[in-house]
């Protein structure tokens, strides 16, 4: 059967929306709406413009904070990849921030740059910025050794090696971890949403739980995670197309 | 970019028997382990010589060191007259594990030693297309290293490294990732490359049998630490047809002679 | 790192960053950076308070609670899964949603359902924790060698006796490596539940340092939390690091 992976998937989706749906009927609680009504709500958030609203707002960290952490954890990454003397100075830094939980920053930030963009940029970018630094410096770290005594052997310059071999051999390897980064900037501009002060998604969540209107609560949510699996999906699917090459060359049969 | 060589450039003396590359002395340790010690050895000029001996007898050591890619501890590398002190544009290695860039074409991993020294990307291109012809890849230009079996990965690597255009080849294991079959083709090609393309090559091999059916001269090497014990140098079947050269006595009484004195230094 | 012909050690450097920090504190830059030295001060003074302990056992519990569910629950759904096809192709993509969504945003709805409390907190650990643990196990127990699965077919092994003395043992390494990425993971979990759940635990004392200014107190938690969270997963690594020798070869 050529559509068994999908039809599972369908099937899967049906039980579990189904059970949702059976659970928020009996109900299991007052605050358990059903896949409908939650469905429902979603519709009419959409239809008059409050989901897109919010969605400006929410984006704005979110989008901010990735870029800085993009553009300073390559940098920093390749920085540390390539110097000994970095990665002694800079590494453990950022191992001990990927291990820690650096949400507990978030009550500082807020006492020294108050509640607005600025703190909700910054939780984003701790939150992205360690998985994205390692990766790259890994990658940069394990670039294979035949390629680089290739590239010397053929008289390359340190510039050319960077350009020409190194970048490119890491790439694949930095791009998940860009990935990786997005991902828990989603986490963090929700948190900084939730803790500091509501705005955009995380204010429909806020509001609609103060007033019970939990479809409401619930469509918000689900549209914040569904994009969220959606946008990194496709990620990942742009990803596999890019480096379809890089992911099995290294094969030596 | 003085060092760019037309191709075919034949002003090099080719006639005259000297050795194209000399090693003299030469001593190599890692730490406490002693790899060459003491190594001396010539390369005579447009022959291929095979460096064969067990695992850890430091022939890859000496290969990358006559390539400049590792530093001799002590003595002296000459390549044509000149001192070896790093890789240079009078060497060329092909690798082992082939050293390809996986996101790259066919074309511009065969172009890429002379994308290197700034050639212009329309001549090099001409030149890298003429090697893929040479080695038999011609119609797998836009293809990229994963689309190849592992054979055809290095014929892209010694493409790479004839494009270029260096006197001296150096090949690190080149076969030893290539299935039996293609090996034997690649033997082949190989002979023919050494009595076309006047070049002086060096080669690394485990294999007796393929050393024995290449070479000019085998340089046996012993381990622990490396010495050369022996040096051989076939004579009655070098001419002789390809096909021929495995049923030859000589070729079989040289691949028994070798197997005595390495046998007892198997694990 | 190489310094005078010394091998320097591989966090050393924190040492430096340390200093660092403590010249800023003395030169009074901010008031948010107290020097390093008053901070570890505080830290030794909080450590015994009441405050400090209940909100650590409290943390302990949740997130003792929280990983127990993870691993219990996490380690048989993703062997079954391995198993079973059917199971795998339903379970699958569920399983990869909930490893890469935003997290954080279901916390609302387990306070809502659950209310303001630990089962909420124990709950999000769980949550943060469990999903890769799943897919570890999963891709342990497929890359399980045929020929090992075979051989104990060949010896009469029982399904049962299978699944104890081969399946477990062979896929240990990958699933302790989900282990020790679910455990960082939930470690997260507990802290970000608390925050928004603020007052339990460590999000308590937070809200009671950050309302009354105490910089020395606050860097003091988060200097334990860090070091433990450290701790937790250098430890889970060296576990890992016993089993890997039959992991790299099979």
């Amino acid at each position: 059967m050529q559509h068994r992976p999908l039809i599972l998937k369908l099937l899967s989706a049906f039980l579990v929306f189904g059970a949702w749906e059976i659970a928020g009927r009996v109900p299991v609680s007052y605050a358990f709406p059903t896949f409908f009504e939650s469905m429902d709500a979603l519709l009419r958030l959409t239809l008059d413009g409050t989901m897109f609203k919010a969605y400006a707002e929410t984006l704005k960290p979110l989008v901010t904070g990735v870029a800085i952490s993009a553009v300073l954890g390559i940098g920093l990454g390749l920085w540390i990849g390539l110097s000994a003397r970095f990665d002694w100075l800079f590494s453990p830094i950022f191992i001990v921030m990927q291990a820690a939980p650096l949400a507990a920053l978030i009550p500082l930030l807020v006492m020294a740059y108050g509640i607005g963009l600025t703190s909700k940029v910054f939780v984003v970018c701790i939150m992205a910025m360690p998985v994205i630094v390692l990766n790259t410096s890994s990658a940069v770290r394990n670039t294979p050794v035949s390629l680089k005594e290739m590239g010397r052997s053929f008289l390359a310059t340190d510039r050319d090696t960077l350009l020409k071999i190194v970048i490119p051999a890491a790439s694949p390897v930095i791009f998940s971890g860009l990935r990786l980064g997005i991902s828990a900037g989603f986490i963090g501009a929700i948190l900084a949403e939730l803790k500091i002060t509501p705005t955009g998604v995380g204010d429909i969540i806020s509001y609609s739980r103060s007033i019970a209107d939990y479809p409401s609560m619930y469509a918000a949510i689900f549209s914040i995670i569904l994009l969220a699996v959606l946008f990194l999906n496709l990620l990942e699917k742009f990803e596999n197309y890019l480096f379809e090459g890089n992911n099995r060359g290294y094969v030596s049969d | 970019m003085s060092q760019i060589k037309p191709p075919h450039d034949a002003a090099v003396p080719v006639s005259s028997p000297e050795s194209a590359v000399s090693v003299r002395n030469v001593s190599k340790s890692y730490g406490p382990v002693e790899a060459l010690k003491n190594l001396s050895l010539e390369f005579p000029r447009g022959e291929l010589t095979s460096l064969l001996g067990p695992s850890g007898c430091g022939k890859t050591t000496l290969l990358k060191i006559i390539a400049g890619l590792l530093p001799a501890d002590a003595g002296d590398i000459e390549v044509n007259g000149k001192r070896v002190t790093g890789p240079g544009s009078d060497r060329a290695f092909v690798f082992q594990d082939f050293a390809l860039l996986p996101w790259a074409s066919v074309i511009r991993n065969v172009a890429f030693g002379l994308e290197l020294r700034g050639v212009a990307k329309s001549e090099r291109e001409a030149i890298a297309e003429k090697y893929i012809g040479n080695v038999g890849l011609s119609g797998f230009e836009k293809a990229y290293p994963h689309e190849l079996s592992g054979g055809m990965r290095q014929r892209v690597g010694l493409a790479r490294a004839l494009a270029v255009d260096s006197q001296v080849l150096l090949l690190d294991e080149p076969f030893s990732a290539v299935d039996e079959q293609n090996r034997r083709k690649f033997q082949e090609d190989l002979l023919e490359l050494v009595r076309h393309e006047n070049k002086t090559f060096i080669f690394v091999t485990h294999s007796i049998e393929e050393a024995v059916y290449v070479s000019d001269q085998i340089a046996i090497l012993l381990p622990r630490p490396s010495r050369v014990s022996e040096i051989i140098r076939p004579t009655s079947f070098r001419n002789k047809d390809v096909e021929n050269i495995r049923r030859d006595p000589e070729y079989l009484d040289i691949v028994d002679e070798i197997w005595a004195s390495l046998r007892t230094y198997t694990e | 790192m190489t310094a005078f012909g010394y091998k320097l050690p591989a966090m050393s450097s924190l040492l430096i960053w340390g200093l660092l920090w403590e010249v800023i504190g003395q030169m009074n830059l901010t008031f948010f950076v107290p020097p390093l030295t008053t901070v570890i001060a505080t830290l030794f003074s909080v450590i015994g308070t009441p405050a400090f302990v209940k909100a650590m056992t409290e943390t302990a519990y949740a997130f003792g609670s929280g990983v127990f569910f993870a691993i219990a629950i996490g380690i048989p759904v993703g062997i079954m899964m391995g198993k079973s096809r059917l199971l795998d192709e339903l379970l699958l993509p569920w399983v990869n949603i909930f490893l890469s969504a935003p997290l954080t945003a279901l916390v609302p709805v387990l306070m809502v359902l659950f209310g303001f409390g630990m089962t909420s907190i124990i709950i999000t650990t769980t949550l943060f924790g469990i999903w890769i643990i799943i897919l570890n196990s999963r891709a342990g127990v497929m890359q399980i060698n045929r020929s090992l699965v075979e051989m104990a077919r060949s010896f009469g092994a029982s399904p049962l006796d299978a699944f104890f003395r081969i399946y477990f043992w062979a896929a240990l390494p990958e699933i302790l490596g989900g282990v020790r990425i679910g455990v960082i993971r939930a470690v997260k979990g507990v802290i970000i539940g608390q925050l928004l759940i603020s007052i339990v635990g460590f999000g308590a004392l937070f809200e009671l340092y950050s309302s009354n200014f105490l910089m020395g107190h606050f860097w003091a938690v988060l200097i334990v939390l860090f070091a433990m969270a450290f701790s937790i997963s250098e430890f889970l690594a060296y576990l890992e690091r016993r089993v890997a020798y039959y992991a790299a070869k099979r």
